[in-house]
């Protein structure tokens, strides 16, 4: 922002009526500018009457999550508009697929939301099984519904610490990679890998749960319950988060719904909407647990939102993790898969909102199209409404807050 | 929830015509017209041939699997009669969609929305079928929260028509129909910022074409970007 100089000063002695008749042409410019009811009774607007201010924020900003680019429009620090340039590291995941076969696609969907690729997996097997027209096995399900919910806490702590780092808030990030740790090692166990999985196959899992499965799943479900409470000895009652976070950011339900926001972002204004319970998948509907909603939309509303959830989810996964049934791990489905002709679109509840898969089958053994419906790319947008009118470093709160994944909003 | 229950369909026989019907089945309803719905051209345009390619599809028996079958529901039944044969109810295992014609297409999405409460639009998308004279089928993926429903709406436009935006029916259609038009090329009409989203805005094409090769886009790139003759 201008520092005040002489100009500066005249302009708002022209707020005097009586001065009004010596304004010069440049102070009719700048008037424009600013708009013409610079008054004491519009307190929002400026006195210094300084041209907007674009500032880039990105690619490389580490409050972006990965390389996403926010154009702001500024006056002084207020944001009076943001665009987002998005794209960087877009891999043509959609273009891909129509050249691999359908097996051969799984592990790509690993790399779009990669702190959720179990979720991924999940989704994409769905909907290439319901393509096929056949389900996957019971015991497969369960584990299935095991490794997903697994990764939705981890989703949420990684959430969790990157968006308080972001904030100022510096230990929840080493609490929760200390407990994500622990899942990542289970993951390792069962499929060799942590971030990228690839831990379903089209039709089932490829692997029977390793000895002591069970049990370690369940001591992690003893291990991480308090851990959650921690984190939130940490913030919720918070005086500096709560300044933070309470009314940054809101959006209300008809907004949302109107900008397609789904996931927390959604359930945090208020609209008990979860996949799971909607239009269940896997064996979600042989499970008991709730819609954790808010009320403002605010950013501390979808905090405590994404708590709720990882206790919805320490929930699920004990029901499950005591009765999973025995049986095949794999359905029968043919060596070479080939969907009839037809087209499908199957969506999962990611962690971070609806993640569908809308596919286009000519016969073949290769998708004719694979479109991905990705959660963060389509929230991302609410990123603008959500924004105007704070201040810059709210941006940084509110990027957080809807936690998205470039991988998948560019894929 | 009911449209996402799984039709027990036998497995489809092993053996069955050459080329799988791409033409309805003999309508139960006889007002419906025989219209032609799955994709038309079942065989992919030349990939390129690549180590990763599979068997061609015309070698084995394709299997035939279940067909789309008229979908009769109140929702259809309204429309249809308001717009003939315009638009066609439609279901494949479960899920139902819409097939209307591409002058219908702003009107039938704000009816959606606002007489049949399909308040939410998941997606937006097209399907390239370059043999066809109408080459883009262009998905409005739509949900409705009250009725805890999917709805598809396809339709069909030629290379190089636009198509109205449906911005401003749902302000999630923005960046979606950015997208359709970044990697398709298609244009819609009313839309307040069609540019570029995901690609750069000097790039020259539309990937998800079919006609777009990857192999060709990657030695291109190379050549013009490292000077050299080719990364393979």
């Amino acid at each position: 922002m201008s520092a005040p100089t002489g100009e500066d000063t005249k302009n708002i002695s022209h707020l005097a009526p009586s001065n009004r008749e010596n304004s010069d042409q440049g102070e009719t410019e700048r008037k424009n500018v600013g708009g013409n009811d610079l008054t004491f009774e519009n307190p929002d607007k400026t006195y210094l009457d300084s041209n907007e201010l674009i500032i880039n924020m990105g690619p490389q900003h580490p409050a972006t999550h990965g390389v996403l680019r926010v154009i702001l429009k500024l006056d002084g620090e207020k944001v009076l508009g943001t665009e987002c340039v998005i794209g960087y590291l877009h891999r043509g995941v959609e273009k891909i697929a129509e050249n691999r076969t359908y097996t051969m696609f799984n592990p790509y969907v690993d790399r779009m939301d990669y702190v959720a690729a179990v979720s991924n997996g999940l989704g994409y097997c769905e909907a290439v099984e319901k393509l096929l027209n056949v389900e996957a096995t019971p015991r497969a399900k369960y584990i299935r519904v095991i490794l997903t919910e697994l990764n939705r806490i981890a989703s949420h702590q990684l959430w969790l610490g990157t968006h308080a780092l972001d904030i100022g808030a510096m230990t929840p990030l080493f609490y929760t990679f200390r407990d994500r740790e622990e899942i990542l090692k289970i993951f390792e166990k069962y499929c060799g890998a942590r971030l990228t999985t690839h831990a379903f196959r089209i039709g089932g899992c490829q692997y029977e749960t390793y000895a002591g499965f069970e049990k370690e799943v369940k001591n992690f479900l003893t291990f991480v319950a308090p851990k959650i409470d921690e984190y939130e000895t940490l913030l919720t009652t918070n005086r500096i988060w709560m300044e933070r976070t309470k009314n940054v950011g809101v959006i209300s339900a008809a907004d949302a719904i109107a900008l397609g926001v789904t996931g927390p972002v959604l359930r945090a204004s208020g609209v008990k909407w979860d996949l799971r319970k909607a239009q269940p998948y896997a064996a979600y509907s042989e499970f008991d647990f709730e819609i954790p909603v808010g009320t403002n939309g605010d950013t501390y509303d979808r905090y405590l939102v994404r708590m709720a959830e990882m206790r919805q989810s320490l929930r699920i996964i004990e029901q499950a993790v005591n009765s999973i049934p025995e049986g095949p791990i794999m359905a029968k489905i043919p060596k070479v898969i080939k969907p009839p002709v037809g087209e499908i679109y199957h969506s999962i509840e990611s962690p971070k909102g609806e993640l569908g898969y809308f596919i286009v089958s000519d016969g073949s053994t290769q998708p004719y199209r694979l479109r991905v419906r990705p959660p963060s790319f389509v929230n991302l947008q609410a990123l603008d409404i959500m924004v105007r009118g704070l201040l810059v470093a709210d941006v940084v709160a509110v990027i957080g807050t809807i936690d998205i994944v470039l991988g998948e909003v560019d894929r | 929830m009911a449209e996402d229950a799984k039709t027990p369909a036998p497995p489809p026989p092993p053996e069955g015509e050459k080329k799988p019907s791409a033409e309805m089945p003999a309508a139960p309803v006889s007002n419906a017209p025989v219209k032609p719905v799955a994709p038309a051209p079942p065989a992919k345009p030349a990939v390129p041939a690549d180590s990763t390619t599979p068997p061609k599809p015309a070698a084995p028996a394709k299997p035939t699997g279940p067909v789309p079958l008229l979908w009769s529901s109140p929702l259809v039944e309204k429309y249809r009669s308001q717009y003939g044969t315009a638009l066609e109810g439609l279901t494949y295992l479960g899920q139902n969609y819409l097939t209307v014609k591409s002058e219908l297409i702003p009107n039938i999405l704000r009816l959606l929305r606002d007489e049949e409460q399909f308040d939410y639009c998941v997606d937006i998308t097209a399907v390239h079928y370059p043999k066809r004279e109408k080459q883009f089928d262009v998905v409005w993926i739509l949900y409705s929260f009250p009725r805890n429903e999917r709805l598809r709406v396809t339709t069909q436009i030629a290379d190089g028509a636009s198509i109205p935006s449906s911005v401003s029916i749902w302000p999630t259609a923005n960046w979606l129909e950015r997208e359709v038009y970044d990697m398709f090329g298609i244009q819609f009409d009313g839309h307040p910022d069609l540019k570029r989203i995901l690609l750069p805005d000097g790039w020259k094409g539309f990937p998800l074409r079919k006609d777009y090769g990857i192999l060709q886009q990657d030695k291109e790139w190379v050549q013009i970007n490292l000077g050299i003759e080719s990364g393979q």
